[in-house]
């Protein structure tokens, strides 16, 4: 089966943004990593690949320059092939990036299982896997964090509100939108990590991937920061005085019981 | 003249809370106001959709929710009722539903998570990075769609009395894509956490699982929901559906109480919207405690059981 896994390359979870233009974060000095919804959808597509003889993984990302090393990671992990569409800018329709993905896909080679993250930690949008899907009109599933193939068959579990699950079928293609709890991600090797460099990535165009102009029905006008909360007070005193005084303010002045 | 629509998302029969939150900024905007509902009897809600202009009652002999039937059903009637705005919330459900929607119907376009919305001028903002910043969109999509995070827009009582007109509507059934065969319920009966009005969440410094049975008593006399930190998880003192933070749930309770966690940015951007926080942490430089409006220092173990007991007394 030929199995797809889309990347995206987003701000590590620690970084501190600043705002550049009002619409961009200021990019310099910002470590990038892999979404981490995506590590767990690269796992299962190398899982799965390792189940099925004669499988491929192909990790596809769509952004600028930087998302090459994003792209070398996941061919350090274990995918074989890449495919990465260059974009100028991040760009916030997500029904345009999806098209593009989709399109990139099914022009490449016959495919089977895409996976994908549930969500995508840095515009946290939840579109792109669910848009890919209807976009080649295949099944998906998200918030996926049991996986198992059969005989063609997919069987997922997502998790629904508080720890209830769906059990859900689907038909071969189809897409898979990974949650945490799904897997535990490898780490690449050494030897993964020397192999992947001298691995070709295939290079699109946004107009390579079916998109001939960049109509973005959805754009950003602002981006800021939301005001800080000012500091806090801590309650002093012995346990027993500080819970008094505890439930006296959070009654009285925050309001709140 | 536009009108709004709104997805009435019932739960084991019940309307969630959140669905007044989304009816009252439908109401608010002054256009004509759709509830679209999928019951067989919509009737028991009468109450709460007064000052709607009109339910939209899907029929069907199986209404369980279905991805497909309902994204084919629904794209169908906003487009049928022109519902140029359609409000539904930012849970489970809605993160499944709302994209298949907004990807069936032609140019409609749709933000997820939405905390603010100003439907005239066609913006919305969101939460990005996990909330570290907030990103405003303007929608040039001749349909839109939202989705908002709960406990965000003010829910008011209707000031009309008008009871809407109902119309019928029949389900789509198009063979189905992906099927769901079974629901797999929790063992506990837990509250929502991304509705609860008060959550009391444990850490690391929780140090077993055991004792998480603690902060389930505190959050009884509290009738709050119970989140862990990621390395609560991680050690299997929680499950991961308590998990709040950037790779878990993202809550915005009136009142969060944070026991033996440190405040890391990932755990923080989870909660941060809560209206009062609450530190119980024995290491007064913990991070947390720049973040808490009120903070305890003291072993957790000593100060939530006193807690507790306080509240019992005072409430
Ligand atoms: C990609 C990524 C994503 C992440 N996503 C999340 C996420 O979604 N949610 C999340 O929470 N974290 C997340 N993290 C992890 C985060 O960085 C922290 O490691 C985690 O939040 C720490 O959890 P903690 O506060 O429970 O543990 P610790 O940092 O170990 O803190 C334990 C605290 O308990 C206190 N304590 C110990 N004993 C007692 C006692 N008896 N009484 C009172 N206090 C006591 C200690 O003083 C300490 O402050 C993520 C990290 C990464 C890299
Ligand atoms: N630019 C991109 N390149 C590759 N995959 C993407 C891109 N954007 C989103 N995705 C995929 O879509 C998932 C959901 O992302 P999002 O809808 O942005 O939250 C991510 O976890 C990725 O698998």
């Amino acid at each position: 089966m030929n199995i797809y896994v889309a990347i995206k390359q987003v701000p590590d979870t620690e970084a501190s943004l600043l705002v550049k233009d009002g619409v961009s974060i200021n990019e310099t000095d910002i470590k990038w990593i892999l979404s981490p919804y995506d590590e767990y959808a690269l796992e299962e597509a190398l899982k799965l690949k390792e189940k099925i003889p004669g499988s491929t993984v192909t990790v596809i990302s769509l952004g600028p320059n930087r998302v090459e090393s994003a792209i070398r990671t996941g061919l350090a992990m274990g995918a074989e092939n890449a495919i990465h569409i260059e974009t100028a800018e991040p760009f916030p329709d997500h029904k345009i990036i999806a098209a593009a993905l989709g399109n990139a896909i099914k022009q490449d080679a016959g495919y089977g299982i895409i996976f994908m993250g549930k969500q995508a930690i840095d515009d946290d949008s939840y579109l792109t896997h669910i848009y890919l899907a209807e976009h080649l009109g295949i099944p998906v599933a998200t918030n996926v964090i049991a996986f198992n193939h059969d005989n063609g068959k997919v069987v997922v579990e997502r998790e629904i509100d508080e720890g209830a699950r769906e059990k859900i079928e689907m038909s071969v293609p189809c897409v898979v939108g990974a949650t945490k709890g799904l897997n535990t991600p490898r780490y690449a090797s050494l030897m993964g990590i020397m192999k992947a460099k001298k691995i070709p990535i295939k290079k699109l165009s946004l107009q390579d991937a079916g998109i001939a102009q960049l109509d973005n029905k959805i754009k950003r006008e602002k981006l800021y920061a939301p005001p800080e909360k000012p500091q806090g007070r801590i309650i002093p005193g012995e346990p027993e005085d500080a819970v008094k005084e505890l439930v006296r303010v959070l009654k009285e002045e925050a309001k709140v019981l | 003249m536009a009108n709004i629509g709104v997805y009435v998302e019932l739960k084991d029969n019940q309307f969630k809370k959140s669905n007044k939150e989304a009816l009252s900024l439908a109401k608010k905007s002054g256009a004509d106001v759709y509830a679209v509902i999928f019951s067989n009897d919509p009737g028991q809600f009468a109450d709460v959709l007064k000052g709607v202009k009109k339910v939209v009652q899907v029929k069907n002999d199986d209404l369980s929710y279905q991805p497909d039937l309902y994204a084919d059903t629904l794209a169908k009637i906003i487009t049928e009722f022109n519902l140029n705005d359609f409000i539904g919330v930012n849970s489970a459900q809605g993160k499944d539903l709302f994209p298949r929607i907004a990807a069936k119907i032609e140019n409609a376009g749709l933000v997820m998570d939405c905390v603010e919305m100003d439907l005239a001028n066609r913006t919305v903002t969101k939460p990005v990075y996990a909330g570290k910043l907030l990103s405003k969109y303007v929608m040039d999509n001749p349909f839109r769609l939202y989705t908002i995070r709960p406990n965000v827009f003010p829910a008011s009582a209707s000031d009309s009395e008008a009871a809407p007109e109902i119309t019928v509507f029949e389900a789509v059934k198009n063979p189905p894509r992906a099927k769901i065969v079974e629901i797999i319920k929790s063992g506990a009966k837990k509250i929502d956490l991304q509705e609860a009005d008060i959550i009391v969440s444990g850490g690391r410094g929780i140090k077993a699982k055991e004792n998480f049975a603690l902060l389930q008593e505190l959050a009884e006399v509290l009738k709050a929901g119970v989140g862990a930190s990621r390395a609560a998880v991680d050690a299997e003192f929680a499950t991961y559906d308590m998990q709040v933070g950037q790779t878990g749930k993202v809550v915005n309770p009136k009142l969060y109480i944070a026991c033996g966690i440190s405040g890391a940015i990932q755990h923080f951007v989870g909660m941060k919207t809560s209206k009062v926080i609450v530190a119980i942490n024995k290491d007064p430089e913990a991070p947390i405690f720049k973040k808490a409006d009120y903070g305890i220092v003291g072993d957790l173990f000593k100060v939530v059981p006193l807690l507790k007991e306080e509240l019992q007394k005072n409430l």
